[in-house]
This record gives structure tokens, sequence and C-alpha cells, in this order.
């Protein structure tokens, strides 16, 4: 009996923003992501009787979808041919081989950022699937898509003060949550 | 008006208005009872600084997600790889 098991009609409900987002610190083009995402979940379906139950549904379809990943960066590379590499640095701004220049600017720490912010995207995101579903689906659109209060209540049927004890319930979960796997 | 002036809040109402204010959404006078209720209250400086880190940092990482549309063209479109799945 595996530990673990397979049940495709929830995938899209639990696993598809945290999959995107996670496509997204990587890719960085909304609609590429969303198609791969969108080939993570068919793949994930095609390949179901190879999934043994050892690890989590999650991290099985994160598997699939770093494949994927994978591919679409070989495959934009084969279309450019060649890459281009540069290694002596003379452009009309810069007056010429200093060494000072060479030296990485501190202020600019922009990769590592980026790498940050995406484990951070994905702690927020793994803090967010351990939510109770209603609480999460109110969280992610008051304050990741940014909805306003009315819009939410017309939507999703409740009234303000209702959506307000959702939110606090939330917001004091994922504090601890994150607190427990990020600060 | 007696209940709007009060100006000592209970700790659930500083919750409600510190909730409020991490979207921008509190009246002035709201947030002047929060903070008037913040000097006393140590427990609530510590929600209320917590609840600031939360917005800051999911501000910070700039997570997307996806939007309704997208999700439920992606649905239907597993649906239907679903159903070929099975037949």
């Amino acid at each position: 009996m595996p530990e673990h098991q397979l049940n495709p009609n929830k995938w899209i409900d639990l696993y598809s923003d945290y999959l995107f987002n996670y496509t997204i610190t990587r890719v960085s083009d909304r609609d590429m992501a969303q198609d791969l995402v969108q080939d993570t979940f068919l793949a994930g379906l095609k390949s179901m009787k190879n999934f043994k139950g050892e690890a989590s549904e999650r991290t099985w379809l994160i598997s699939i979808l770093k494949r994927k990943i994978i591919d679409h960066y070989r495959k934009i590379n084969s279309n450019k041919g060649k890459a281009e590499v540069r290694i002596t640095y003379n452009d009309d701004e810069s007056e010429g081989d200093w060494l000072e220049e060479r030296v990485a600017d501190p202020f600019d720490k922009t990769a590592e950022d980026l790498m940050q912010n995406s484990e951070l995207g994905d702690a927020i995101f793994d803090c967010l699937s351990k939510l109770p579903e209603k609480q999460a689906e109110v969280f992610r659109m008051k304050t990741i898509e940014g909805y306003e209060t009315e819009d939410i209540c017309k939507e999703l049927n409740i009234n303000a003060s209702n959506l307000w004890v959702i939110i606090h319930r939330a917001r004091t979960a994922m504090a601890s949550c994150l607190e427990k796997n990020w600060f | 008006m007696s209940k709007k002036m009060k100006i000592m809040v209970p700790c659930d109402e500083a919750h409600h208005v510190c909730d409020k204010s991490q979207y921008k959404e509190s009246s002035i006078w709201e947030r002047m009872k929060l903070y008037m209720h913040l000097i006393f209250c140590k427990a609530c400086r510590k929600y209320s600084k917590n609840n600031k880190k939360l917005s800051t940092t999911i501000h910070k990482a700039k997570v997307e997600c996806l939007d309704k549309k997208c999700k439920e063209a992606m649905r239907l479109e597993f649906e239907k790889a679903l159903k070929d799945q099975l037949k």
C-alpha cells in the first residue's frame, strides 16, 4: 500500500497557484508559465501509473514541472543556434578595461535578491496550502490578487465582518507558519 | 455616536483595525484608537508587529497567481483530458 495517492480532480485547486508561482520566478513570462503548468498537469495525468507513492503529490508534480522548465530552456537555446560568449568587455560607455569596473557592484544584488524572492514565494504558497480552503481563498484574493473587499464579499457571498474574521484567522496562521519556515 | 467616540477599545477591535490597516482600509480615527490601544497592550503590539511583517514580506516576494479566467480554462482542458484518460 503506497503512502501517498493521486487525486487528479483536486490538482488544479490545490496546486495550480503553487506551481504557477514556482514557474514564474524561473521563466518570467506569464503565458509561458501558464502553458508549462498546464503541460505539467497533463503529463502528470498521463504518467499516473508511474507514481510510486513515495513522495507527496505536490513533490511529484514539482519534479515533472522542473523537467518541463529545463526542456523549455533547452528549446529556446537550440532556437538561438549558438550561445554568445564574450570574455572581454569593451563597450562604448566604459573607457576601457579598468579593474575597478570589473569588481561586482555591492549595491547590485539583484540576482541574489531574486533567488531569495523565489524561495520566499515558494514558502508563502507552501504556507497558504496549509490553510483551510476558504481562508486560503479569501487571503489569496485579498492579499495577493488585491481585490476590493466588496468584490470578494459579492463573489463568495459573505458579509464584510465575516470576511475580516476569515482574514484575521488566515493572517495569524500565515504569520506563524512563515515564522517557522522563513523568518 | 457615544460608541464611536470611545477612545479605549478592546483587543478584538484593535486586531480588526490592524488587519484593515494592512489593506489601507482603516479610517484615521480608527487608527488613532488602535495606537492608543497599542500604548498599553503588549499582546496587540506584538500582533501588530507580526501583521506588518507579514504584509511587507508578501509585498516583497511579489508573488503572483493565476487569475480566475486562466484557471477556469485550465480546468476545462484538464477535465477533458481526464475524461479521455478514463475511457
